[in-house]
């Protein structure tokens, strides 16, 4: 059995509607990855060892068991409090929450990589905390640490189809339901492989451009 | 999945035993007695899936890895070939299309071993750019003592650059391997009875959603820590072999 142009022409359309949602989900669950792992990353370093062994704990707690386990549990839980909310949401904030563990680690980086200086320069100033963070900390500590959230942002993408089996009608359940209604696998799934593969390919090209640029503007 | 740093073993300990004493606690409200024995089961195949596929792949990640440094250039050129597919898809993706796709071109394979070669496939991608990056990083005073003492490549390798590299190996490939262990969840999607399909259908079935997935997730978290503590000592004593304590 060959590959069917006609056919993968033919599909094409539903499968293009079905990889918007794919980005979509991508993109809102970066952005909740990346605020709240820097809420993370803050807390850990909180001076109150409850908090910052908590935050450690949490961290290492969703980074050492599979998202797939946390979608479900995302999924069936709020039902059983009597909130209903839909597949896409709950899959959504299981894969923002997980990476957001793994987010925090980069913003950690991040900050434990800028010189005691800085922190002892804004004491001397005496600025708030909040300021201090605000205004002289995660300006700096964020622009180093973007290349690894990209590397991470392409991570997440690449988790989305496990969006699949709580049924949000993904790249991949597209890609299932037109194989289960034609039982030809073989053109959608490769498809669906070719698009995740060139995705990857142009948006790991985009890191290292963002990383040369860095260095280069850091002279 | 590209790694930042190692785990913190510290934290990850703690965290250990705060979730078992959760679990415990969750699980004391919950027919525990009637959840264990098939939860049991389903760690069992996660975990032989686990070493079958770690197995399989430090095998695909030293072929492909020495394959990139080959002189030959249609080796280095298959070896990127593999190393960009695997890296490039979902773990899902190449999980699918073995399941789904290959009965049709009359190769058809039982679950379970589909889902360890497309595992280690994924892994061995991974572990090819480290394998490469660890034997690059054997300094180049090394090449050329075992060049000056007139060795050929093979022994080269063999004795004097490899020994060497897997000292360096060890750290990020104890994350691989946990990164393997999560990734086995996803064989539960093509009917493989693993813990994670167990709890799918306990929870179906008993809809204790927050007992049953709480129980699990620190089972993992259990199995986690065991490779953990395993790669350590492996560090240890390769460490103490090739004298870099």
């Amino acid at each position: 059995m060959l590959f069917d142009w006609e056919f993968a022409l033919e599909i094409l359309p539903q499968l293009a509607r079905a990889a918007v949602i794919t980005i979509q989900a991508t993109l809102v669950g970066f952005a909740l990855a990346a605020t709240l792992g820097l809420v993370l990353a803050l807390l850990r370093r909180s001076r109150n060892p409850w908090i910052s062994m908590l935050t450690g704990g949490f961290v290492e707690f969703i980074r050492s068991t599979p998202v797939l386990i946390q979608i479900f549990f995302a999924f069936y839980v709020f039902p059983q409090f009597g909130i209903v909310i839909p597949a896409f949401t709950a899959g959504v904030l299981a894969l923002g929450i997980h990476y957001a563990a793994y987010c925090s680690e980069v913003y950690r980086a991040g900050l434990e990589g800028l010189p005691r200086g800085q922190w002892e320069a804004a004491i001397a100033l005496n600025l708030s905390p909040w300021r201090t963070y605000r205004d002289v900390i995660i300006p700096q500590a964020i622009p180093p640490v973007v290349p690894a959230l990209g590397n991470y942002l392409i991570g997440m993408f690449k988790e989305t189809p496990l969006l699949s089996a709580i049924a949000v009608v993904e790249l991949m359940q597209t890609a299932k339901i037109i194989g289960s209604e034609t039982f030809r696998y073989l053109e959608p799934i490769t498809m669906v492989g070719l698009f995740f593969l060139i995705m990857s390919l142009i948006s790991s090209a985009g890191v290292r451009r963002v990383e040369w640029w860095l260095e280069t503007r850091r002279g | 999945m590209e790694q930042e740093g190692r785990f913190d073993y510290r934290h990850l300990f703690i965290c250990f035993l705060l979730s078992f004493t959760a679990g415990l606690v969750v699980a004391s409200f919950a027919d525990f007695r009637r959840f264990l024995p098939a939860l049991l089961h389903g760690a069992g195949v996660t975990i032989q899936i686990t070493v079958l596929a770690a197995v399989l792949a430090v095998l695909w990640a030293l072929l492909a890895g020495l394959a990139r440094l080959s002189p030959l250039a249609p080796l280095r050129w298959l070896a990127t070939v593999y190393i960009e597919i695997f890296r490039g898809t979902s773990a899902l993706v190449q999980l699918f299309w073995l399941f789904f796709v290959l009965p049709h071109f009359c190769v058809t394979l039982d679950p379970i071993p589909v889902a360890v070669l497309a595992l280690s496939l994924n892994i061995g991608a991974y572990g090819a750019e480290v394998v490469r990056g660890a034997i690059l990083a054997v300094p180049r005073g090394q090449y050329e003592a075992a060049i000056a003492l007139n060795m050929t490549p093979f022994t080269r390798m063999r004795r004097i650059i490899l020994p060497q590299a897997v000292a360096a190996m060890i750290p990020p490939w104890g994350n691989l391997f946990i990164e393997l262990l999560k990734a086995t969840a996803l064989v539960s999607l093509i009917t493989v009875s693993d813990l994670t399909f167990e709890a799918y259908q306990l929870n179906q079935a008993t809809l204790q959603t927050v007992q049953i997935f709480t129980l699990v997730l620190v089972m993992y978290l259990a199995i986690a820590l065991v490779i953990t503590f395993f790669m350590r000592g492996l560090e240890r004593r390769v460490a103490r072999g090739t004298g870099r304590a």
